[in-house]
């Protein structure tokens, strides 16, 4: 990448994002705008995916909501995620946890990460 | 100072956070800074404009004496890229262009020159349809006919065939300026700009163009 590019996504980066991979259950703070007013609404979730590098980075996080599968996307550094929070973190053993979306109840529990 | 346009180089494409948390996708433009080399008048020249460089650092000995003695009228250094500009109110030589004639908002041209292809089929050239690939076809990406027999007994000037691509002059009008830095002269444009990375690049306000507040 040339070095100008590298000054170019800096500006776009944020630096109070947590670790978080796959897995993970978090909680993301968006801001929601409603006319003129902001609130934030929680989104809590588990993580299915991390794509893209650099600030064109996404994450996935799928949830289940009145019995029905709920997936978002967010840029990872948009300025509409007013913080993330890690709740837990799970282990896994895939990048992409696509295989969620076909299990349901207890077969789509994950197994938190023992501490080392 | 108004300059209509700058030069640069397209430094790549990336996307960028609008206030509202959109994505926009921009091209970004290293532009300038630029210096005016020639001021070209009705009197002398025939029309209004000012030619302006994009101040690089060349070797002396890669330009010819006729350029040499060009610059050395203006008092610049010897510059590789020049291109001419119209103006409005006043603009002298020596005068430097940077990116803050933009304004986030300003819609703008672009030219460039767009990616060599090389010699390309009628299928990628003129984008026909070409045939079936199987089931016993025997028409894949051939052109077909290029016209009739004994009259007129020769191909229509203009028809589409097979031929080098790419590597023209391109012009993309009216797109917008999304943001500007002016301490790393670095303009962002939403959307694509003709040709690859490090390309020459003219962006020139449009034509009876909106301008940003």
């Amino acid at each position: 990448m040339p070095e100008i590019m590298k000054i170019v996504e800096s500006r776009e980066s944020r630096t109070d994002i947590p670790n978080f991979s796959p897995g993970d259950t978090v909680k993301v703070h968006v801001k929601v705008k409603e006319g003129d007013k902001e609130r934030i609404q929680i989104f809590q979730g588990v993580v299915i995916s991390r794509k893209g590098g650099g600030t064109r980075q996404m994450f996935t996080v799928r949830k289940i909501s009145g019995g029905i599968g709920v997936e978002r996307m967010f840029p990872l550094y948009s300025p509409t995620i007013d913080r993330i929070e890690v709740e837990r973190h799970g282990r896994v053993r895939r990048a992409k946890l696509y295989y969620l979306r076909d299990l349901r109840g207890k077969a789509a529990r994950i197994e938190e990460k023992r501490k080392a | 100072m108004a300059i209509e346009g700058i030069i640069g180089k397209k430094v790549g494409m990336t996307q960028v956070f609008a206030e509202d948390g959109a994505l926009i996708p921009v091209t970004v433009i290293q532009a300038g800074p630029c210096l005016v080399v020639q001021k070209k008048t009705a009197d002398k020249d025939g029309y209004d404009a000012v030619q302006i460089g994009l101040v690089e650092k060349i070797s002396n000995r890669r330009v010819t004496s006729a350029m040499r003695g060009h610059f050395e009228k203006a008092g610049a250094q010897p510059l590789r890229t020049l291109a001419e500009f119209e103006y409005s109110g006043d603009a002298n030589v020596g005068d430097r262009v940077q990116v803050d004639i933009f304004k986030p908002g300003d819609q703008i041209d672009v030219v460039g020159q767009s990616k060599g292809k090389g010699y390309q089929g009628v299928v990628k050239r003129h984008n026909f349809a070409g045939g079936r690939a199987t089931h016993g076809s025997m028409f894949h990406r051939a052109p077909g006919s290029i016209g009739a027999s004994a009259f007129p007994s020769r191909v229509m000037k203009g028809m589409r065939m097979g031929g080098r691509m790419g590597g023209d002059q391109v012009t993309v009008k009216n797109l917008r300026v999304a943001k500007i830095d002016v301490e790393n002269n670095l303009l962002y444009i939403r959307g694509a700009v003709p040709g690859g990375r490090n390309g020459l690049v003219v962006v020139r306000f449009a034509k009876n163009g909106k301008r940003g507040e």
